[in-house]
C-alpha cells in the first residue's frame, strides 16, 4: 500500500513523476487497482467454489420455513415461523440483553468508580479489587463460570432457591412473578406518564422561578410543605412496619400514632428529631435483617445490639445533616416532586378501581407453573455482562470525576457554594463531558459483547442467525452479511451520538 | 512562644487611649498550627488584620503562604489554635463554613474559572445559588464588575476564549459579584505572562484604593510597595518579619529576609 | 528605625508531631477508615461484607482444598474445596493440548526462547534493541512453526489439531498482535493521509473491523476463508483463526497508531521535510520512532484486550486454554461437585496473572514515557 502527504512543499520540478500532486494519483490508481484485483479475484473464487457446491445465492431464503425450535423469543414463535423471524428473533434477544445489561452495568460502574475514589480505606481498596480482578479475565470464561458453575450448579428445580419477592432460582433459570394487569390498567399507565412529566415540569418551572426571582414560588413552598409532611407520614409507616416485623407487640394503632407525630414533627423546628428517629428505625431493622441472613451461625443478641449501635450511629449523622438543612423555602421540593409521581398513579389505581395481580409461581409437580421462566443462559449472560462492563464503565467514571481539577471544586467552595450545589452546578457537568464518550463505547462493546452468549446457548443474532440459520441454509455470504450490517448499524449509531454529543458539549477554547 | 503582633492600627489605638473593636479585627489568628500528615507546614501563626488593612505576604516557595491564606477560608483545616473570620471562628461546623466563605473571596494562582459556563454565568452563579438573588439583579451586578476590570464586552464568552490576564481579571469580578468583606489573592499573577501582569494588578490596585481589606500572597514586590500597609515574610511555615513595606524592603532585619530579598530585588 | 509595627522572630519555631496523632496506625486508621461518622458506616458495613466474603472464598481455594496428593474421593467429600489435584493430574493438557507427550521438549523450547527474547525487549534499558527485535518479530515466529509443527530436519509431523491449550492461547496473541503492527501502522498512515482514495480505503476498513464482535469475525474467516480461496485450497482451522484474528486486531491498533501520530507536535512534520526527506525516509526515520514510542503503553492495553479475546477461538472448535479446561471438566474420572468451578478459577488465575502484569508493565511504561515528555 502506497501512502503518500502533502505535508511541506518543494518546489515543481521537471519530471512530471516529481510533481507531487501527479504522483499521488499515480499512487491512488495503483492501490485502487490493486484492490479492485483482489476483490475480483475473491469474488470469482467464491463464484467457482459456490458453483462446485451447486449453492444458489440471493436473499430469497428469508422467506422459507425455519423448522428449528428457539429456546427463548419475545413474539410467538415455532417451527413454522419464518427466517426473517428467526433474524428478528435473535435481534430482538440480543437487544432484550443489552438494555438490560447496559441497565445494570451503568448503575453498578458508578458506584464502583465513586467508590475507587472514596476517601475511605477500605471501600476504595474493594473497589480497586473487583476492578483490577474482573477486567483482566477473558469475559467468555466469566459467562462460563456463572452458566456451567453457578447456575447450571443451581438445585433442581424442587429445591429451588426461594429469594425475597416470590422469585425461585433453579437449574431452570429465575422464575419471577407475572405482572397481569387488567384493562382499567391502562389508566395507571397513562397517569404515570402524565404524572412523571407534571414533576419534571413543576420543578423545572420552580427552578426557573427560583433562579429568575432567589425564591421558590410560594405556591410550590406551600405544597413542599403539606408533600414533606405526608411523606415523612409514609416513611415512618415503612420504618415502624419494619420494626413491627422484628420487634413483636407493635400493633397497627401505635404504628398509626407514631408516624403522625412524627409528621407532625416535620413541619416544625423539631424536624431532625424525627428524621433521626427513622434513621435509627431503619439502621436498626435493615442491619438486623441482613446481618441475620448473613451470619445465621452468630447469636441473634449480639446481631440486635449490634444492629442497634450502628441505627444510632445512623440516627446520629442524620441529626447532624438534619440541623445543616436550609429551611424549606430555600429547598428543592424534592418531596413534593416525588409525591406527584408516585401519588397520582395512585389515586387513578385506587379511584378506577384498576387490579393488577401478579401470578406468581408456583411449583407444581415437575416443573413451576405461572410466572414468567427467565432462562439461565439469559441470566448468566446479564450477570456477566454487568459484571464485566461495569468495571471498565467504573474506571471510565473515576478518570471523568478526576479529570476535573481539584481547582474547580476549590473554587466553587470560596464561594460559598453547599455540597449538593457544587456536584449540580460545577462537577457533574463538566465529568460527565469526559465520561459520556467512552461510556457510549463501553455500551456499544457490551452489546457487541453479547454475541458470546453464543456459547452458552442463549438465542441472539450470532446464535440464531449466523450460527443456527447459516448451517440449515448454507447461505454463508447473505447471511455474514446482514449479521455485518446489523453491527455496523449500532456502531455507526453509536458514533453518530459521540459526534453529535461532543459538538455539544466541546468547550469553546481560542 | 512568640510575642502578639500587632497592627498600625491597634497599636495606633491603644496609644490614643482607645478599645479595639471587635468589629475593626476583619481576621484573627492566634497561635494556629497545620499539619498535613507528619509535617508541620505551619507553626505559631499569630496574625491579627483589621478591616480596611492591606496585607501582602512573601516568602520562597513551600514556606506555607499559600497554606496559610487557604485556612482562612477554610479550603485547608488547621489543627491547633483559632482562626475567627469577620468574628465567627473556622471549626468543622459547616455553617459556620459556610458563612464565613460567603463573605471571603477568593483569587486563584489558576483562576479555576468555570470552563463549561460563560463568563456571565461564571459570575452569577453564587449569587444566584448562594444568595438568591434574582437573575437580572445577579447580571446587573455582574455588567457592573465585568465593566470595573474593562472586559463587559466578553459576558458572553466561555473562559477559554479568553486570555490569561482576561481570566484572572473575570475571577477577580466573579469573587466581587459576592460583595465580599475580604479578599484573598494566591499568587494571582504568578500564572500570567508578563504584559498580563499589569492589567491584573491595576484592578488589585484599585480594590485597594477603596478599602477593600486584602491578604495577598505575592512576588509583584513594586505592588507591595505601593498598596501594602504591612508586608509579612514568612519561611518554614512561620512569620520571620513583618514591617511596613518601606521598612521591610530599605531595613530588613532577620537574616532570612535580607537574603530572600537580595534573591528577588537586582 | 524599626516601628512598632515591625516584628522580627528570634528563635524558630521546631518542628513537632501532630497533636493527638502520635501512634502511627491509630492515625492512618482515623485518617483512612473513620475520618467521618459515614465513613466510619461505610467501613464497618465494608468489614461485615468482608467476614462474609472471604471466609468461603478462603475456604474453597486453601482451607478445604484438595492439594496435589488427594485423591477424587478427598475431592468428592462433602464440603470439600477447589480440587487441585485435578488440575495437576490434567496440568500438561492445559498446557500443551493434544500435542505428543514425548515431543513436549519442541514446545518447552518455544516458550524458554521465547521468553529470554521477549524480556530485554520490554526492559528499555536493555542493549541490542534492533537485533533482538528482529529476532523476536521475524526470527522466532518461523523457528517456532517449524519446531513445533515438524515434518523437517527429521523432527515427527505434529498437526495444528494436535496444539492446544496455553500453548495455542499465546500462539494466537503473539501472531496476532506481530503480524497486527504492520498492517495496523500502515493503516494507520493511510487513515492520516491527504489521498483521499487510500484514506477512503483505510477508514472503511478500519471501521468495518472495529464494528463487528471478534466471534462473527471468527465465524467469517472459518467459513469465508476456503470460500475466497481457489477451489481445491484448504486453509488450517488454525490459520484461519489466525487471520480472522490478526484483521481484527490490526485495525484497533491503527487506531492506537493514529493517536499517536497525532499526538506528534507539527514541527516534526515539517523539520522532517524542510530537511529534505522522502515521505517514507520521514516516516520511518523521524515520525514513526516517535509516535510508536509513545502509544506504546496503548499496544500494550491492545495486547491485553486480544489475550483476552483469544479465548473465543474455542467458539470455532480450537483447543485454546479456556477449552481445554472446558473439555476436561466432563472428565468422568475427575468428576466431583468441584470440578468445573475449580477448572475455570484456574483458567481465570492463568489468564489473570499474563493481563495484569501486562497492564502493570502499561502502567509503569506510561509512567515513564511521561516523566521523558516533561524533561
Amino acid at each position: 500500500m502506497a501512502v503518500q502527504d502533502n505535508i511541506g512543499e518543494r518546489a515543481p520540478r521537471a519530471s512530471l513523476l516529481n510533481d507531487p500532486v501527479v504522483r499521488g494519483i499515480i499512487y491512488q490508481v495503483l492501490v485502487a487497482a490493486a484492490v479492485v484485483a483482489f476483490i475480483s479475484w475473491i469474488v470469482l473464487n467464491t463464484a467457482q467454489n459456490l458453483a462446485a457446491q451447486n449453492k444458489s445465492t440471493g436473499f430469497d431464503f428469508l422467506f422459507r420455513t425455519a423448522g428449528f425450535d428457539i429456546s427463548f423469543t419475545l413474539f410467538p414463535w415455532s417451527r413454522t415461523s419464518l427466517y426473517w423471524q428467526a433474524f428478528l428473533a435473535g435481534l430482538l434477544n440480543t437487544l432484550l440483553v443489552s438494555i438490560i445489561g447496559i441497565f445494570f452495568a451503568t448503575i453498578l460502574g458508578f458506584t464502583l468508580g465513586i467508590a475507587r475514589l472514596s476517601s475511605n480505606w477500605l471501600v476504595a481498596r474493594v473497589a480497586t479489587v473487583y476492578i483490577e480482578t474482573i477486567r483482566n479475565i477473558p469475559l467468555l470464561l466469566q459467562l462460563f463460570f456463572w452458566y456451567f458453575a453457578v447456575l447450571k450448579a443451581m438445585p433442581a428445580v424442587r429445591e429451588s432457591f426461594a429469594l425475597p419477592l416470590d422469585i425461585f432460582i433453579n437449574q431452570r433459570g429465575l422464575m419471577v412473578p407475572r405482572p397481569l394487569p387488567d384493562q382499567e390498567f391502562v389508566w395507571v399507565l397513562v397517569a404515570i406518564v402524565t404524572a412523571l412529566i407534571a414533576a419534571i415540569a413543576i420543578g423545572i418551572w420552580a427552578t426557573r422561578v427560583r433562579t429568575a426571582t432567589g425564591r421558590y414560588p410560594g405556591q410550590v413552598v406551600l405544597a413542599a410543605k403539606v408533600a414533606d409532611a405526608i411523606v415523612s407520614f409514609l416513611v415512618a409507616l415503612l420504618a415502624f412496619s419494619l420494626l413491627a416485623n422484628m420487634v413483636r407487640g407493635i400493633s397497627m394503632p401505635i404504628m398509626l400514632g407514631a408516624s403522625v407525630l412524627v409528621a407532625a414533627v416535620s413541619v416544625t423546628r423539631f424536624a431532625p428529631f424525627g428524621r433521626a428517629t427513622l434513621a435509627f428505625v431503619f439502621g436498626l431493622t435493615i442491619l438486623y435483617a441482613l446481618l441475620v441472613a448473613m451470619f445465621p451461625a452468630v447469636p441473634q443478641l449480639l446481631i440486635a445490639s449490634g444492629s442497634a449501635i450502628g441505627g444510632l450511629t445512623m440516627a446520629w449523622i442524620t441529626f447532624a445533616r438534619a440541623t445543616e438543612r436550609p429551611p424549606s423555602e430555600g429547598r428543592f421540593p424534592f418531596a413534593l416532586l416525588i409525591l406527584i409521581a408516585v401519588g397520582i398513579p395512585s389515586l387513578v389505581y385506587w379511584a378506577t378501581g384498576a387490579q393488577l395481580a401478579f401470578e406468581i409461581p408456583v411449583l407444581a409437580r415437575f416443573n413451576f407453573r405461572g410466572g414468567v421462566q427467565l432462562p439461565p443462559e439469559l441470566v448468566a449472560l446479564v450477570f456477566g455482562l454487568t459484571i464485566y462492563t461495569a468495571a471498565f464503565i467504573a474506571e471510565n467514571v473515576r478518570g471523568g470525576i478526576r479529570a476535573v481539577s481539584s481547582g474547580q471544586n476549590e473554587a466553587a467552595q470560596s464561594l460559598g457554594l453547599k455540597e449538593g450545589d457544587r456536584l449540580r452546578l460545577v462537577i457533574i457537568p463538566q465529568a460527565m463531558r469526559v465520561i459520556v464518550p467512552p461510556l457510549t463505547s463501553q455500551y456499544l462493546n457490551l452489546t457487541k459483547n453479547s454475541s458470546l452468549g453464543a456459547a452458552i446457548g442463549y438465542p441472539e443474532l450470532v446464535n440464531v442467525f449466523t450460527g443456527t440459520t447459516l448451517n440449515q441454509t448454507g447461505k454463508a455470504i447473505e447471511v455474514i452479511a446482514l449479521t455485518m450490517a446489523v453491527y455496523l448499524t449500532f456502531s455507526l449509531l453509536t458514533s453518530a451520538f459521540m459526534n453529535w454529543y461532543n459538538g455539544r458539549v466541546a468547550l469553546v477554547e481560542r | 512562644m512568640s510575642q502578639m503582633t500587632e497592627t498600625t492600627a491597634e497599636t495606633t489605638a491603644r496609644q490614643s487611649g482607645m478599645q479595639v473593636s471587635k468589629t475593626d479585627v476583619a481576621i484573627d489568628v492566634i497561635g494556629m498550627h497545620k499539619w498535613y500528615g507528619d509535617f508541620h507546614v505551619l507553626r505559631d501563626i499569630n496574625l491579627r488584620v483589621m478591616r480596611g488593612e492591606r496585607i501582602v505576604i512573601a516568602g520562597p516557595s513551600g514556606s506555607g503562604k499559600s497554606t496559610l491564606i487557604r485556612c482562612i477560608n477554610r479550603l485547608e483545616e488547621h489543627q491547633e489554635g483559632q482562626i475567627i473570620v469577620n468574628g465567627t471562628e473556622l471549626t468543622a461546623d459547616l455553617k459556620r463554613i459556610d458563612e464565613v466563605r460567603r463573605e471571603v473571596g477568593m483569587v486563584f494562582q489558576h483562576f479555576n474559572l468555570f470552563p463549561h459556563l460563560t463568563i456571565l454565568q461564571n459570575l452569577t452563579l453564587a449569587p444566584i445559588w448562594v444568595r438568591g438573588i434574582p437573575k437580572a439583579d445577579a447580571e446587573a451586578t455582574a455588567m457592573h464588575y465585568l465593566e470595573r476590570v474593562k472586559i463587559p464586552e466578553q459576558a458572553n464568552k466561555f473562559p477559554g476564549q479568553l486570555s490569561g490576564g482576561q481570566q484572572q481579571r473575570v475571577a477577580i469580578a466573579r469573587s466581587l459579584c459576592m460583595q465580599p468583606r475580604i479578599m484573598l489573592f494566591d499568587e494571582p499573577t504568578s500564572a500570567l505572562d508578563p504584559e498580563m501582569v499589569k492589567e491584573v494588578l491595576e484592578v488589585m490596585i484599585s480594590l485597594a484604593e477603596e478599602g477593600m481589606t486584602m491578604i495577598c500572597v505575592t512576588h509583584e514586590m513594586g505592588f507591595a510597595r505601593q498598596v501594602a500597609n504591612r508586608v509579612i515574610f514568612m519561611d518554614q511555615g512561620q512569620i520571620v518579619e513583618q514591617n511596613d513595606p518601606e521598612n521591610f524592603f530599605s531595613n530588613p532585619q532577620h537574616e532570612r529576609t535580607k537574603l530572600f530579598l537580595s534573591q528577588i530585588l537586582h | 528605625m524599626t516601628t512598632d509595627t515591625a516584628y522580627i522572630r528570634d528563635e524558630f519555631v521546631p518542628e513537632r508531631p501532630a497533636p493527638g496523632r502520635a501512634g502511627g496506625p491509630i492515625m492512618w486508621l482515623r485518617a483512612n477508615l473513620f475520618a467521618t461518622p459515614s465513613d466510619a458506616i461505610l467501613t464497618v458495613l465494608g468489614v461485615i461484607f468482608l467476614l462474609w466474603a472471604v471466609p468461603p472464598i478462603y475456604n474453597f481455594i486453601i482451607g478445604h482444598a484438595v492439594f496435589p496428593g488427594g485423591t477424587v474421593e478427598d475431592c468428592r467429600a462433602e464440603g470439600a474445596g477447589a480440587c487441585w489435584a485435578y488440575i495437576y493430574a490434567r496440568f500438561n493438557f492445559f498446557i500443551y493440548g493434544f500435542y505428543p507427550i514425548d515431543q513436549y521438549w519442541r514446545p518447552n523450547i518455544v516458550f524458554i526462547l521465547g521468553a529470554a527474547l521477549i524480556l530485554p525487549l520490554l526492559i528499555p534499558t536493555a542493549p541490542f534493541k534492533r537485533i533482538n527485535a528482529v529476532l523476536f518479530f521475524l526470527v522466532f515466529p518461523v523457528f517456532g512453526f517449524f519446531l513445533l509443527s515438524g515434518g523437517v530436519f527429521g523432527l515427527s509431523y505434529v498437526p495444528t489439531e494436535q496444539w492446544g491449550g496455553l500453548l495455542v492461547t499465546l500462539i494466537i496473541s503473539l501472531v496476532g498482535i506481530i503480524c497486527s503492527i504492520p498492517l495496523g501502522i500502515l493503516l494507520a498512515l493511510g487513515r492520516q493521509s491527504d489521498l483521499p482514495v487510500i484514506k477512503t480505503l483505510c477508514v472503511m476498513f478500519i471501521e468495518l473491523w472495529r464494528a463487528m464482535p471478534l466471534i462473527t469475525v471468527l465465524f467469517m474467516a472459518s467459513i469465508m476463508l476456503p470460500l475466497f480461496m481457489p477451489t481445491g485450497t484448504n486453509v488450517d482451522k488454525l490459520l484461519r483463526a489466525l487471520v480472522g484474528v490478526t484483521l481484527f486486531a490490526s485495525a484497533y491498533l491503527a487506531e492506537v497508531v493514529r493517536g499517536g501520530l497525532q499526538a506528534l507536535p507539527r514541527g516534526q512534520y515539517e523539520a522532517g521535510a524542510s530537511l529534505g526527506l522522502s515521505y517514507w525516509k520521514r516516516t520511518y526515520f523521524i515520525i514513526l520512532p516517535q509516535a510508536i514510542k509513545h502509544v506504546i503503553p496503548g499496544i500494550v492495553n491492545n495486547f491485553i484486550a486480544l489475550f483476552k479475546d483469544t479465548s473465543l477461538v474455542s467458539i470455532v472448535g480450537i483447543f485454546d486454554l479456556l477449552n481445554t479446561v472446558q473439555a476436561a471438566s466432563s472428565d468422568i474420572e475427575w468428576a466431583s461437585p468441584t470440578q468445573a468451578v475449580t477448572g475455570y478459577v484456574f483458567a481465570a488465575f492463568m489468564f489473570w496473572i499474563f493481563c495484569f502484569a501486562m497492564s502493570r508493565y502499561s502502567l509503569w511504561m506510561e509512567r515513564r514515557l511521561d516523566t521523558g515528555h516533561k524533561r
